[in-house]
């Protein structure tokens, strides 16, 4: 792909260290060469990729593209057949190492909540607090996602976007330095949607990485910092948000973009 | 005959003296230790049959599964040979005793008990999956939070293993031999009616089985029913 | 999980606390006895007397007279008593028991619906009605387990010269069960059936039945009393056993069982000397 060498040149300046040419210390997560296949189909191919530092990163592109395997991969949760994943240039290919070098969190698309209350379920990720703290910013984390009053709910009873809301204050609750949304607002009604982007802008402001997949191109516009297109299993464009939305480079992201099928 | 079944049971209920207590604490005792025990060990085997994968799973899957349908009769038959004094584990002298009936039902129950606790923990372990692959939780504690989660189906599992030893005649006859005021329970006290040719009384017993079965049933859902309502969905 | 563990483990001490409990008692009997004997009561009328008189305790497995002598093959009995005289011989031939004495007898008969197909009602000639039913070919329900009442069932068809392996499934029918459950088959079928006189007399589902043959000398039913051989199984307790036998063969044991009876009907009939 002739412009992917262009995008990462345009996102590197500000922060390029030519001393070191294996450690970028803009790049929060980087892959190299990561390939993925499930029977026998490659899902991701030869993968280069480096993640800047804070702010919001859009992962778009269209059904079938490979977006959940990456966000996967780069939380850690689906191993790579080949390549690395880096992060802060440290090699994390097991999970264990990964969770030590850094805080991290995913909020699903269908979230799986535990067969119990809602705030047992924030409970349960508070548990390495003291009880007492622990209940204190569980309290907290139900403001936050406005569910304080449904707090003796089971859990599964509530609607979905509930659902979604009690997801993300769980992710909180961890209190990572990285937070994956992978089509988090989906299926959600525009009250639970917009409550859900609130709390992700405020989590960025306050230094928290997000990575989102997400269709929602409005959304991404409204969020995003800088945006990767994924097609077919390969990064097609990665670029500035602004740059992206408003002079897309390559074919795939216009079609994309203005809502057309991608027909060979 | 219906109105006789009827004194009877009533009979049976008022005479504190008849005897009914003891066979039916018997039961109970009997019964309730075995599927405690079964539970041990089978929800054991279930949560690590459902939460690993190694060699020979299927085949212990299949094993379970099959011995499900073991006649109670054989398994008493196995237990006899076993704890028989000729037999192998003679020495302990357990044969005809409550022990050996609580071994026999063990024995019965623990594949019943293993193989449905598998299907729920591994369903609801494959459901949890991802999500706690996300959360960076430990196996034990992955395991810890299924099963807590689960405990309500796996009450269930227990009450079909009560159901099923409470229930069975052909284990408990051959290895308690059926001795009053020890080894007598439910279900061979009403072989024994039956063989005695009093029906009435056979189905009297019969019916205060039922009822004690209707009980623990309906106390036992009672209790899942409020869990729910509380917190479990 | 934590009070599940401590519920095993009280569950597990309990264990222990009813097995040894059991096999504490040194004034305990393990007794490998037939049905008939069992169901018919006679060992809940003997107990308090027997307990009064020797501090003797029984503990009573009831089955058939086969299963009962394999039991003791196994050792698992302290005393046999059983009603199949050539069977338990060929135990103590085989040194299981030590020796075997008579105790009481009493009678087989045949009993049948009211209605009487092979018309044989009356008749105390065995080997005639046995004929005349498998010449009718009228439906017989016979035990098919291999207990006293059963092997005397063959040596009477045999005296007979009815082949019952021909007939078997078509009018002669084999329970494979008890005395009790057989004759609730009996009964249900409208099927003749051997039966010893103490079960009949304590069987409360007769419906229309009655006793068809009886006072036949062929229908002798004997029963015998044996310890089992404690130099063959190192367990049996042999002096409370013999105890137990002796008392038995005692004019208070022949007594007690002579005096037992069902609605004035006397069961056992003792002959222990």
């Amino acid at each position: 792909m002739h412009n992917k060498l262009q995008v990462a040149e345009a996102l590197k300046p500000k922060y390029s260290d030519s001393s070191s040419a294996l450690k970028d210390p803009a790049a929060i997560i980087e892959l190299r060469n990561v390939r993925y296949s499930s029977q026998a189909k490659l899902l991701l191919k030869n993968i280069d990729l480096k993640i800047s530092r804070g702010g919001i990163t859009a992962v778009m592109g269209y059904n079938g593209a490979g977006k959940s395997l990456l966000i996967k991969i780069l939380h850690g949760i689906l191993q790579a057949d080949t390549g690395d994943v880096l992060w802060d240039g440290e090699l994390a290919n097991s999970s264990q190492k990964q969770s030590e070098a850094q805080k991290q969190a995913m909020v699903f698309q269908k979230p799986t909540l535990l067969r119990r209350s809602v705030k047992a379920n924030l409970m349960f990720s508070l548990n390495k607090q003291t009880k007492l703290s622990a209940i204190e910013k569980c309290v907290a984390l139900l403001d936050l996602v406005r569910l304080a009053h449904l707090a003796d709910n089971p859990a599964r009873r509530l609607s979905g976007g509930e659902q979604q809301r009690l997801a993300l204050a769980r992710a909180l609750a961890s209190k990572p330095d990285v937070l994956f949304l992978d089509e988090a607002t989906a299926s959600l009604d525009p009250a639970s949607a917009s409550v859900i982007e609130d709390i992700v802008i405020k989590q960025k402001q306050q230094g928290v990485k997000i990575i989102m997949v997400t269709h929602d191109v409005a959304q991404a516009e409204r969020l995003a910092d800088d945006v990767i297109l994924l097609h077919r299993g390969e990064v097609v464009e990665q670029a500035l948000a602004s740059c992206f939305f408003n002079n897309p480079k390559t074919q795939v992201a216009k079609a994309y973009l203005s809502g057309q099928l991608w027909n060979d | 005959m219906q109105d006789s079944i009827l004194s009877r049971t009533l009979w049976l209920l008022k005479s504190a003296d008849s005897g009914l207590w003891e066979v039916v604490g018997l039961s109970l005792r009997v019964s309730g230790t075995a599927v405690l025990i079964s539970c041990a060990f089978g929800f054991i085997l279930g949560g690590v049959l459902a939460t690993t994968r190694f060699r020979g799973r299927s085949a212990i899957h299949i094993f379970l599964n099959a011995s499900m349908s073991m006649p109670p009769v054989v398994v008493g038959l196995i237990v006899y040979m076993l704890l028989s004094r000729s037999g192998p584990l003679g020495w302990l002298g357990l044969l005809y005793t409550p022990t050996a009936m609580i071994i026999a039902q063990t024995l019965l129950i623990t594949p019943l008990i293993a193989a449905l606790s598998r299907q729920i923990i591994e369903d609801l372990f494959n459901e949890y999956a991802e999500q706690f692959a996300s959360m960076r939780l430990s196996f034990f504690k992955k395991i810890r939070a299924t099963l807590w989660d689960a405990r309500f189906s796996l009450l269930t599992v227990a009450l079909a293993g009560l159901g099923r030893s409470l229930s069975e005649v052909g284990a408990v006859i051959i290895v308690g031999g059926n001795i009053e005021h020890l080894t007598r329970v439910m279900t061979t006290a009403i072989a024994l009616e039956t063989s005695k040719g009093d029906l009435p009384m056979a189905l009297a017993l019969g019916a205060i089985l039922l009822t004690i079965a209707l009980l623990i049933n309906t106390l036992l859902s009672m209790l899942n029913l409020s869990a729910r309502r509380f917190a479990y969905a | 999980m934590k009070m599940n563990n401590n519920l095993t483990l009280k569950a597990l001490a309990a264990l222990f606390t009813i097995a040894s409990s059991i096999s504490a008692h040194a004034d305990t009997l393990l007794v490998q006895s037939t049905t008939s004997t069992a169901n018919s009561g006679l060992y809940k009328y003997l107990k308090p007397i027997l307990k009064a008189d020797t501090g003797i305790e029984l503990n009573v497995v009831a089955v058939g007279t086969g299963q009962a002598i394999k039991n003791a093959r196994n050792c698992d009995a302290d005393i046999l008593l059983v009603h199949s005289k050539e069977s338990e011989e060929a135990l103590v031939a085989d040194g299981y028991g030590v020796k075997r004495f008579d105790l009481m007898y009493n009678d087989f008969i045949i009993v049948g619906p009211s209605n009487d197909p092979a018309s044989v009602s009356g008749s105390s000639d065995v080997t005639a009605s046995l004929l005349k039913i498998a010449q009718s070919q009228s439906t017989f329900a016979s035990r098919g387990d291999d207990s006293g009442t059963h092997k005397k069932e063959i040596k009477l068809w045999d005296g007979a010269n009815v082949d019952i392996d021909t007939a078997s499934g078509h009018w002669y029918r084999s329970m494979g069960s008890g005395m009790g459950a057989t004759l609730n088959a009996a009964v249900g079928m409208s099927a003749y059936a051997l039966t010893d006189r103490a079960t009949w007399i304590s069987y409360n589902n007769k419906s229309d039945f009655k006793i068809l043959v009886e006072g036949d000398n062929k229908l002798f039913n004997q029963y015998g009393v044996m310890l089992v051989n404690p130099e063959k199984c190192g367990n049996v307790n042999a002096h409370t056993g013999q105890q137990f036998i002796d008392w038995l063969r005692s004019d208070t044991g022949q007594n007690a069982i002579a005096k037992f009876s069902i609605d004035g009907q006397q069961l056992f009939f003792p002959n222990a000397n």
